[in-house]
């Protein structure tokens, strides 16, 4: 259903797109963070495009699942209303650059996807507006979905110092 | 009278200084949670309050975070179906049916048995209604009606005993199957369905009667947590609160699933985007879902609730106890669990509060490498700050009670 918008893609972007898949009826596409926003600008504005809802943000951790490749990949789904079709977008990232820049400012909705991507996996997004855990608190070491966090690692109590102002 | 007023209500404007002479002008930081009566489900809100105004929000979840997406990297798929149905523990059955299509997506499997396909439509909007019931209910109760809310929680008190008798369990069913269902309805089911939708009918009309001629309900409803249709589309809104906006979106009639495009019904949608839209919309969808019901209870196919797939279906008990090689089947199914091609897929059903969706990553293995859940609680509870800015306290109740943020979805 949303082979045109791999099509549109494909032509306006040509090599700068790392891959392009639609397997399960799910399409994708893969970008280097470099031109996420490029990208992403693209699907909101164009109007035979017009993804305007945010679907989800998530990371995957593939370490031990494939010799090659970069270790993590964000994946953000959109959705266009008015044309009622979807993509997913897939940014790799190395291990030790984590970062790449924040679509929050594009669909307002991806602020708290954002958070909790962070707060799961370490990703950090560049000009997110207010980028804090947020299902776990401030105190909390490590990323807990990341692949080499033991299930059942315990954390200590911790007791927090307020200060008066 | 008026001095009085003022300084209940607060200050109009913050730069509107006069009336607070000799008073601390300054904001306040009040913690409205993690326990607090007039909110379900555990969660902080930092508020920063200007006398009884609200300047600032700042919503910590989390407290309910149990870890259900690790907790699934270690599960067999078929292990994960009691996880799924303490996300949105009241109504668990939606879950069980997104996270099975999730997994049959992965499998290729498209074509279910039709009479397991009636069955999860029947059981999901069960689930609906009683989700529906409760935020209603619990809403009604929290802005003083009392009464409505014993009598809502009646209604869902016949469900859950109706789908107690069915699936064995109050509240956390696990009855859903990679393939189908657990087990057929239970003699009767039909019937007894039929007679509880007669009687929820009467005692649904009491109930609205009771909150549709109540002004404070009506007052306190109307005109508060005003949302956009503009703003509901940019933060991926869903559900009944996307609809109440205006916004015609409903995956059962936009991306239909199971046997959805089959049935006739109606997508409520208001108008204003505020609180009382969102409960009226509320109130007409559990009216559809009972038209729903009546149509498939009387269009119910006999036949299989299970698919006939090696991949997925326990061998025959025959078998499993009285071949080696039935019972080595048996034993992996169970300890390996089922095998899913590597792959990764997004499937979305429409669940009680907007889009649920389950993204999982298979690695060829019998549990997913990632099993992610697009839980609707959290991403429409984002939307609660901007709402509530520039609103009294006691709107938080109205507008929490009806964007119905589930504790168990929300923090997963």
């Amino acid at each position: 259903m949303s082979q045109a918008v791999l099509a549109a893609l494909k032509s306006k972007f040509g090599d700068a797109l790392l891959a392009t898949s639609s397997n399960y009826g799910d399409e994708c596409v893969t970008v280097a963070a470099a031109k996420l926003i490029e990208v992403a600008t693209f699907l909101r504005d164009d109007p035979k495009m017009a993804f305007d809802s945010p679907v989800f943000l998530s990371c995957i951790d593939r370490l031990g699942l494939s010799e090659s490749g970069p270790r993590f990949e964000v994946v953000i789904q959109l959705r266009s209303l008015s044309l009622r079709h979807r993509i997913r977008i897939k940014v790799p990232l190395e291990e030790n650059k984590l970062k790449l820049p924040s679509v929050s400012a594009l669909w307002a909705g991806f602020n708290w996807l954002e958070r909790e991507t962070y707060d799961m996996y370490g990703v950090e997004f560049e000009g997110h507006p207010d980028l804090r855990r947020i299902y776990l608190y401030d105190e909390f070491k490590g990323f807990p979905l990341r692949k080499d966090y033991p299930k059942d690692r315990r954390h200590p109590l911790v007791r927090r110092e307020w200060s008066d102002e | 009278m008026s001095e009085l007023k003022t300084l209940i209500l607060g200050r109009k404007d913050l730069g509107d200084a006069e009336d607070f002479e000799g008073m601390p002008n300054d904001l306040m930081t009040v913690n409205m949670g993690p326990s607090h009566p007039a909110m379900h489900g555990t969660i902080r809100i930092e508020l920063t309050i200007d006398g009884e105004r609200v300047v600032k929000s700042d919503i910590n979840p989390g407290y309910l975070h149990r870890g259900f997406e690790k907790e699934s990297e270690y599960a067999t798929y078929t292990q994960i179906f009691p996880y799924t149905d303490r996300l949105n523990y009241v109504s668990p059955l939606i879950n069980n049916v997104g996270f099975a299509m999730a997994v049959e997506k992965l499998m290729g499997i498209t074509e279910l048995p039709i009479r397991a396909q009636y069955i999860r439509v029947i059981i999901s909007e069960m689930s609906r209604i009683t989700d529906h019931l409760t935020c209603v209910g619990a809403s009604a109760m929290e802005l003083g009606a009392f009464a409505p809310f014993l009598f809502l929680v009646k209604v869902r008190e016949w469900i859950y005993e109706l789908l107690e008798e069915l699936t064995g369990a109050r509240l956390t069913h696990s009855y859903v199957r990679v393939g189908g269902v657990g087990k057929d309805l239970t003699e009767g089911f039909s019937e007894k369905l039929t007679g509880l939708l007669d009687k929820m009918e009467g005692v649904l009309d009491e109930a609205k009667g009771l909150l549709n001629n109540n002004k404070i309900f009506f007052d306190r409803m109307s005109g508060v947590g005003v949302f956009s249709k503009e703003d509901a589309i940019a933060f991926g809104l869903t559900g009944p609160c996307m609809r109440a906006c205006g916004i015609d979106l409903d995956i059962r009639k936009d991306f239909p699933y199971l046997i959805y495009d089959q049935l006739e019904f109606d997508v409520p949608v208001g108008t204003s985007g505020d609180c009382l839209d969102r409960y009226l919309v509320r109130l007409e969808e559990i009216k559809q879902s009972t038209h729903i019901l009546r149509q498939c209870l009387a269009k119910l196919p006999g036949g299989a609730v299970m698919i006939d797939d090696p991949r997925c279906s326990l061998p025959d008990k025959q078998e499993t106890y009285n071949s080696i090689e039935g019972m080595i089947r048996h034993f992996k199914h169970i300890v390996d669990g089922i095998r899913v091609e590597p792959g990764e897929a997004y499937t979305f059903v429409e669940g009680g509060n907007g889009e649920l969706g389950f993204f999982i990553v298979a690695d060829g293995t019998g549990r997913p490498w990632k099993c992610y859940c697009r839980s609707p609680s959290f991403i429409n509870l984002q939307t609660v700050p901007k709402t509530m800015a520039g609103r009294l306290i006691s709107d938080i109740v109205p507008i929490f009670g009806m964007i119905n943020m589930i504790g168990g979805e929300c923090d997963k």
